[in-house]
């Protein structure tokens, strides 16, 4: 309350002023008595003082002696045992080393040198007026030298070239970024109808009946690292990611327009999380809970990747499955909505 | 020579080669077969030690007979590894009920072990034991283990294998204690939570690969303390609780006056 009414005050006053009128400058107070300490004072404490800092120093001649001595007789070895060994060794000759200079040099400093207080005023920092007025004839002499006052295409050229030199920086910059606008790419993913489901990473293609229940197939798109793809294949593989498990017919439940995305219980949902993108690979096989390592976004693979707990919004995209005349596990389309997370453009 | 000769034609002659024959055959099959700790024949008498050993321990909760109960599933089909891998590690017998077994030290020795797995084998087939041979960490290629590990493994069991967590209070275990069969029996049987990595998905090779990687791990970090593998959490908490009190201890101190 006290505060509220000093405030009140305070307005009343009108000009902000309080009470009595500020003085221009506050008096320099000065610097507080200068207080001796003990190594000033006691000679025991000095010598004390100096043994320590020697005792640091000599600490860091240790550490640069042992560093040298661990390079030599320590070799670093084939193995990670000796090669921990040798980077031990070495990291605490170098922190002995380095410490012992620091920590002697701040020592010697803090007790033995001189801690006479010394104050050095600021000058000001507005030049004498004979500086100004050379200044600013100098740069008038300039001016009229130059012409740029008669000649009024120079001025504009120059300009002209001062304003366009940074599109150098500025085209290729945003440029790039364009690159990335490019909403398509993030609708479509490798897969097609016919592509094969293959194994991650070693791209084999995947029989039906290999997919036992319970097991777990982290799956890439055939040829992925082929054709067109084989520069900027890790970026296809980044949307093209799939899990792939079998279900008991008695745990799944399918949407009745999805019944024939699977293959008898054989179930591929995209890897990527819809609410930021992250893999979403941790399966349990005994809940058919698939979890999100990042946020914790819960997926029941059994009934259609539903969200059952975390951030995510939507379920895992599926993507529609068959078998191919040799047995192979085949893709019947790509996913049928785009995969990951939200943006702007998802809808349209 | 010439003693043998002259009994060639003698009445127990062909007895005698017909032992010899059988034997010389016997010690060169010995020699030819693969021998390993997993492969050891099952006799009857295993069995039906083991068949005791699961009505004493383990038939409260699986049923007699191994057909299942209300809080034990049927192993009929589970296969040697997976009684091997759960009797071993502690995970069975169960000591409570929990979100999942808890590894402890094994309440059976290896030897019970052996005929409680025969046992439950010899009820249907499944993944046997894996031989020596499969799980010897020299003959995998740990450059293949690895990405096979941060595609199929990585994501619970983490990026140095120390484990994390999963839904409801289960976890992924940490594989530094895991012995190499261990490892095998759990891709091969898919315990608790893990799914099952079949030969069709891992073949016994890359099994053994991704065994050779972990093992590899096990000499430790060459970079010096690896403060825990678990990631960010402990490191950062290295690097902002220990790390930058003890700089601002420094600054403090160098900023302090001498008394």
């Amino acid at each position: 309350m006290s505060t509220n009414d000093s405030e009140v005050v305070r307005h009343a006053d009108g000009n902000g002023a309080v009470g009595e009128q500020l003085p221009d400058r506050f008096d320099n107070p000065g610097l507080p008595p200068h207080r001796p300490r003990l190594t000033d004072t006691d000679p025991a404490a000095a010598r004390r003082a100096t043994r320590q800092v020697v005792a640091l120093f000599t600490i860091s001649i240790l550490g640069t002696i042992g560093f040298v001595v661990a390079y030599a007789l320590v070799p670093d070895g084939n193995t990670i045992a000796s090669i921990r060994l040798s980077n031990l060794l070495l990291g605490l000759g170098l922190f002995l080393a380095m410490f012992g200079i620091g920590a002697a040099a701040i020592h010697w400093a803090k007790t033995l040198m001189s801690d006479r207080e010394v104050a050095e005023d600021r000058h000001p920092q507005r030049s004498s007026p004979q500086d100004r007025e050379a200044a600013v004839a100098v740069l008038r002499e300039g001016a009229a030298d130059s012409g740029i006052a008669r000649r009024g295409v120079l001025k504009g050229a120059v300009v002209s070239a001062l304003v366009l030199a940074p599109l150098t920086i500025a085209v290729p910059l945003i440029g790039e970024v364009g690159g990335h606008w490019r909403v398509s790419t993030l609708r479509h993913t490798l897969w097609e109808r016919g592509k094969r489901l293959t194994r991650d990473p070693s791209g084999t293609p995947i029989k039906a009946e290999d997919v036992t229940v319970g097991s777990v197939f982290h799956v890439i798109p055939d040829g992925l690292r082929e054709g067109e793809n084989a520069d900027h294949w890790i970026e296809e593989k980044a949307k093209a990611v799939v899990l792939m498990v079998r279900l008991d017919h008695a745990d799944l439940r399918e949407a009745e327009d999805r019944k024939d995305w699977s293959y008898e219980g054989i179930v591929a949902y995209s890897k990527i999380c819809t609410h930021v993108g992250c893999p979403v690979a941790l399966y349990e096989q005994q809940t058919h809970h698939l979890l999100c390592p990042c946020h914790q976004s819960t997926f029941d693979i059994a009934d259609g990747a539903r969200v059952i707990f975390g951030p995510a919004n939507r379920p895992l995209p599926q993507l529609p499955i068959a078998v191919d005349d040799e047995g192979y596990l085949v893709a019947q389309s790509d996913f049928t909505e785009p995969i990951g997370p939200s943006y702007w453009e998802r809808l349209k | 020579m010439k003693a043998i000769a002259d009994r060639r034609h003698h009445r127990m002659a062909p007895v005698v080669l017909l032992v010899m024959a059988l034997l010389i055959t016997g010690a060169v099959y010995a020699a030819l077969t693969p021998t390993s700790a997993g492969a050891t024949v099952a006799t009857q008498t295993d069995i039906d030690t083991g068949g005791a050993l699961f009505q004493a321990n383990c038939a409260t909760c699986h049923g007699t007979g191994a057909r299942g109960g209300d809080v034990g599933p049927s192993l009929i089909g589970v296969g040697a590894a997976a009684v091997d891998f759960q009797v071993s590690t502690g995970r069975m017998p169960m000591q409570a009920s929990g979100p999942q077994a808890a590894a402890k030290p094994p309440v059976l020795d290896a030897e019970q072990t052996r005929q409680l797995a025969a046992y439950v084998a010899s009820l249907a087939p499944g993944p046997s034991i894996p031989t020596a041979d499969q799980v010897d960490p020299a003959k995998g290629d740990p450059a293949t283990g690895m990405a096979l590990f941060r595609t199929n493994c990585a994501m619970c069991h983490g990026a140095t294998g120390k484990g994390g967590a999963l839904t409801e209070g289960k976890s992924a275990p940490s594989l530094g204690d895991a012995t190499p069969t261990q490892i095998y029996e759990a891709m091969a049987t898919g315990p608790a939570s893990m799914p099952v990595f079949n030969d069709a998905n891992l073949t016994p090779e890359e099994k053994r690969d991704v065994i050779a990687l972990l093992d590899g791990q096990k000499a430790g970090s060459p970079g010096g303390a690896d403060l825990g593998g678990v990631g960010p959490v402990s490191e950062g908490l290295w690097a902002w609780v220990v790390g930058m009190g003890l700089l601002i201890g420094c600054a403090v101190w160098i900023g302090a006056k001498s008394s």
